[in-house]
């Protein structure tokens, strides 16, 4: 008998297993027997982990350069003291807004204000809340995931149940309703979406632990007498490092994102504060004016993040699971 | 109740109604010669068939055997023409006469199912989960034959009581996950010979069966072969299910044949070790295998086939091998070493010898 | 299947339920829906106000009575236009169907024809292109694309070729004083369709391809190559009636999230749907409109859940949906 749990569930495996990138194995190679496979894995040296996980990982030349790009970004968002060209505040009312010209390379806008520095300090803003909600969420995600996947039962019961509720809501009205009820700094936001991001990661972990703890490595780590953290900390997290990691990747790019949709609603960061985001709700209204080109250089930024994020998880997500690398 | 023979009348007829059969005994249904198969990977090319040739003639049943990896359904896939076209396939393969490899997509088509018909392992997977079965087995007809769609349900049913599935008229309609292992192989049977083929290749048809029903599929396809004349293709990495049934054996190792021959010869003088060590590590009543009563196997694994081993691929597993010397350096021809038997091992002769010393022995000792 | 439908309806019940009172007392401890009362001078009315919410009863008798009144058909009154909540969120919906209903027509047919040429092509070209496209299109933020459109094909054109119209409106999803399904009612629905499809087809195009690669590397589509039959009919009749099982249901999934998750489409594109109501119930905070807002959206994922389970089920004769 099929439950309705464990269709749902099944569901949601096929989702997570082939939604992000999908490169499966081609044509008609006749998969039953392990022709292949038994030939491609038998390599003249043996290779460490680590060093096929680089390799691996360095194949993917455009996760090695995205990896450039998000650093020079984080340099000079984080360097704008020195980065640049004008402060974050001032305001030059007599020129007003500018086309961007040599000076000024992404013009300016009503109140005179240079917008590559304004995009550089907005930056700030927006790097900081994506890095910190991914992290926050992995954090949490991974010890509740982990816990309710080791220790299954009611722990695992509770947990579920909890996630499903919180599916139920759109997530932005959530997160709306909360900013305007806790406030509008950073660390609300931070707290608020890291509150809406962690049940990704607990069940993906959840799923991988539930695996993972039948094998005989961790049945024999429970038989010589380890104790459940230890099997946590030492056996179970390292061997499933590598999912965690692609799917802090995703959070990263989905709290910019959300970051972003928010404050450009109003609820999300607020005056003096600026993100890329509250940068494009201000420059909405000049959508279809002269000043239309206010509108382009903070959603590049936002795009161009997002897609070097998602860029270094799909070379993560290459390099830790070879079953999804290309022939 | 209609008797067997019966049964297969309208076989019979429609495949006389659409093309004569070559009944030249010395004319093969399949020949195959130097074909070659290889994968570009990331670590190098990988040549999983080498420049393997053999025929296979009127009503006969080929054995192909060897380990996995050995190239032997790279082999049937290549003749089918179903490899991926990433896939550089070379040689030729002569289909009654015609040369097939490398023909367009279209042409193979009209072959593929209709004259070649392939039965594949692990009946579940190879069936679509999601069409009745009885559907899948009309698809068949309906691609090569001109029959309306009541004719092809009642010849769909009277194929799955040919090849002994009881119920015929409610399991047409049933899903392949609604029949048991041994009747979803039935079912793959019914499909192949749905257009009375000229080559059936079965590919280890029985390897997920119980040995029963092994037992069981193994007669089906000997009765249809009986019944249809169509010669078989029998590949399996089991070499009893090949003494059961095969007339001839080629054995397969790192995508080479090793050696060929007639069942006997291949069970009671085998020229290669690799073929000795295979049987060898078979449990058998009749024989023990040695002293310890214990079953033989052959050390280490088989090679990559990225990385072969110089000379002959066989040669780091071998009991018999001169290294250094010619085994690690010259890669050992396939050549006559008998009527019908041919070896591609650099000690055949030596073998042979040796084979006669042992027989000779315990007549010589009261 | 219909024992199914019903057991999982009566499954449904006691999650929307708590859902529902998560929902209320996260509104009412978050929107005082005295407000107005209390900015207005008048010293009775706070407790006037008060006494008509019952705020002085527990929040979970509070609760009850909104339920008992919300079984009936009436979800009280906006704060803010006095209006009855039902009929606000009818008007709502109406616009937010027509928006999905385009969406998820547009975004179907075109993600299925990506994703099976992207997999049946693999690493061509056109395959390149349209994961390059995808790529970029999960990255785009859903408003800055809105932002573009407005700007590269409503007004660009319109000035470029000094028209007196543009072709493409960005307001409502009507001229003012027009109705009708006509070519008006087109031009305004191009723009908002295209913003809220981006996202959905770059993900639903890469699901269809992963989906239907596994499908091609299956073993019985060897089968029917085996069988002799043509390899057009052997993706179609065989690889895409596989390969959409999933995509439905994913379909299912997301059509469910979209009641309340067009809030950027509807604000950028000044549409009356139900976004927009969220975003005018929240800036006045409303209570009981976002208290029925979010109770409602709720009930359409758990909805479209379980229109999903029963379509999977349909779709795979080997799922038994008992």
């Amino acid at each position: 008998m099929t439950t309705e749990h464990d269709l749902e569930e099944g569901r949601r495996n096929v989702r997570e297993e082939m939604a992000p990138t999908g490169i499966g194995p081609s044509g008609f190679i006749p998969s039953s027997e392990g022709e292949f496979e038994s030939a491609s894995h038998a390599e003249p040296k043996a290779h460490s982990q680590w060093a096929l996980f680089r390799r691996r990982f360095l194949r993917h030349r455009v996760a090695v350069f995205s990896i450039f790009v998000l650093l020079f970004l984080v340099i000079v968002c984080f360097g704008a003291n020195y980065f640049a060209p004008f402060k974050n505040t001032d305001q030059d009312l007599l020129l007003g807004p500018v086309q961007p010209n040599g000076t000024h390379w992404f013009g300016t806008d009503e109140l005179g204000r240079d917008q590559l520095s304004r995009i550089l300090y907005a930056g700030q803003i927006s790097l900081k809340i994506g890095f910190a909600v991914a992290i926050i969420s992995t954090v949490v995600g991974t010890a509740v995931g982990a816990i309710a996947g080791y220790f299954g039962k009611a722990t695992d019961q509770a947990l579920m149940r909890i996630t499903d509720l919180f599916l139920i809501v759109p997530s932005i009205a959530i997160l709306a309703m909360a900013l305007q009820l806790w406030g509008h700094t950073d660390s609300v936001i931070i707290l608020v979406l890291a509150g809406l991001f962690w049940m990704y990661v607990a069940r993906v972990v959840r799923g991988e632990v539930l695996s993972l703890k039948e094998k005989e490595f961790i049945e024999a780590a429970r038989a010589a007498g380890a104790s459940p953290t230890r099997i946590i900390v030492r056996h179970i997290i390292p061997n499933i490092f590598g999912s965690i990691m692609v799917n802090t990747t995703l959070g990263v790019a989905g709290a910019i994102i959300a970051e972003s949709t928010l404050s450009f609603l109003g609820f999300g960061v607020q005056p003096p504060q600026t993100s890329w985001g509250s940068m494009l709700s201000d420059a909405e209204g000049y959508v279809g004016t002269s000043k239309a080109y206010l509108i382009y250089a903070p959603g590049i930024m936002i795009l161009i993040t997002v897609l070097a994020v998602n860029f270094i998880g799909d070379g993560l997500r290459d390099a830790f699971d070879p079953q999804s690398e290309k022939h | 109740m209609t008797t067997p023979s019966d049964d297969l009348q309208p076989v019979e007829l429609t495949v006389d109604a659409t093309a004569p059969r070559i009944t030249d005994d010395s004319v093969p249904v399949l020949s195959v010669r130097d074909l070659t198969v290889e994968f570009k990977t990331d670590d190098g090319l990988l040549r999983a068939v080498d420049h393997v040739s053999f025929d296979v003639h009127h009503n006969e049943t080929l054995g192909i055997v060897g380990e996995s990896g050995s190239g032997k359904s790279v082999t049937s896939m290549a003749i089918l023409g179903l490899l991926p076209t990433s896939a550089k396939i070379t040689g030729e393969v002569v289909f009654r006469g015609e040369q097939i490899l490398g023909l367009p997509e279209k042409r193979l088509d009209k072959l593929r199912g209709s004259k070649i018909a392939m039965v594949f392992q692990d009946a579940l997977a190879a069936l679509n989960p999601v069409q009745k079965v009885g559907k899948q087995i009309e698809e068949a007809i309906e691609v090569h034959q001109d029959l309306n769609a009541s004719e092809r349900r009642a010849r769909t049913i009277e194929l799955l009581e040919i090849v002994g599935i009881p119920n015929p008229t409610q399991r047409v309609d049933q899903y392949p996950h609604e029949y048991s292992g041994g009747m979803r192989q039935r079912a793959m049977i019914a499909m192949a010979i749905s257009n009375d083929p000229d080559l059936l290749i079965a590919d280890e048809p029985t390897t997920a069966l119980d040995v029963t029903i092994q037992a069981q599929v193994l007669e089906v396809l000997e009765r249809i072969q009986d019944r249809t004349e169509s010669s078989i293709m029998l590949i399996t990495h089991d070499l009893g299910v090949v003494a059961g049934v095969a007339d001839r054996v080629i054995v397969m190792y790192a995508g080479r044949h090793v050696e060929v021959g007639t069942v006997d010869q291949i069970f009671y003088e085998p020229r290669h070790p690799y073929a000795e060590g295979l049987l060898a590590s078979l449990p058998r009543l009749d024989r023990r295998s040695d002293k310890n009563n214990r079953l033989h196997r052959i050390l280490g694994q088989p090679p990559s086939l990225i990385f072969l081993p110089p000379g002959c691929a066989f040669h780091p597993r071998c009991p018999l091998a001169e290294v250094p010397g010619i085994c690690d350096t010259e890669i050992p021809e396939l050549r006559l070493v008998g009527p019908t038997h041919w070896s591609a091992c650099h000690f055949a002769e030596k073998m042979a010898e040796n084979a006669e010393l042992a027989l000779g022995a315990p007549e010589g000792t009261p | 299947m219909l024992t199914y439908i019903s057991r999982r309806t009566l499954y449904s019940i006691p999650v929307i339920l708590i859902a529902a009172f998560l929902l209320f007392w996260f509104v009412r401890a978050s929107f005082d829906p005295c407000a107005r009362a209390r900015a207005s001078k008048d010293v009775t009315a706070v407790s006037r106000c008060r006494d008509e919410f019952h705020l002085n009863e527990p929040v979970t008798t509070q609760f009850g009575r909104w339920l008992g009144d919300a079984v009936q058909g009436d979800l009280g009154q906006s704060e803010r236009t006095n209006d009855s909540v039902q009929s606000m969120l009818q008007r709502a919906m109406w616009f937010t169907v027509q928006l999905i209903f385009w969406g998820i027509l547009v975004s179907a047919i075109l993600s299925i024809a990506l994703g099976v040429y992207s997999a049946i092509r693999q690493y061509s070209i056109g395959d390149y292109t349209f994961t390059a496209l995808s790529f970029i299109g999960l990255a785009m933020p859903p408003f800055w694309f809105g932002l573009l459109a407005i700007q590269f094909l409503a007004v660009g054109p319109k000035t470029w070729f000094h028209l007196d119209q543009p072709w493409l409106y960005f307001v409502g999803l009507h001229g003012s004083g027009k109705t009708g399904f006509n070519l008006d009612y087109a031009r305004h629905l191009v723009l908002p369709v295209l913003t809220l499809t981006v996202q959905i087809i770059a993900e639903w195009s890469r699901f269809q391809r992963a989906s239907m690669l596994d499908v091609m590397s299956a073993d019985y589509i060897r089968t029917a190559r085996a069988k002799g039959v043509p390899r057009r009919k052997v993706v179609v009749k065989h690889a895409l009636r596989n390969a959409l099982i999933p995509l439905v249901t994913v379909m299912a999934l997301d059509i469910g999230a979209l009641f309340g998750g067009l809030i950027i489409t509807e604000e950028i594109f000044s549409i009356p749907g139900m976004g927009r109501l969220f975003i005018d119930a929240l800036t006045a905070g409303d209570a009981p409109v976002l208290v029925a807002w979010t109770v409602v959206t709720a009930i359409f994922v758990v909805l479209f859940n379980l229109i999903a389970d029963v379509l999977y089920g349909v779709l795979d004769p080997r799922i038994r949906l008992t």
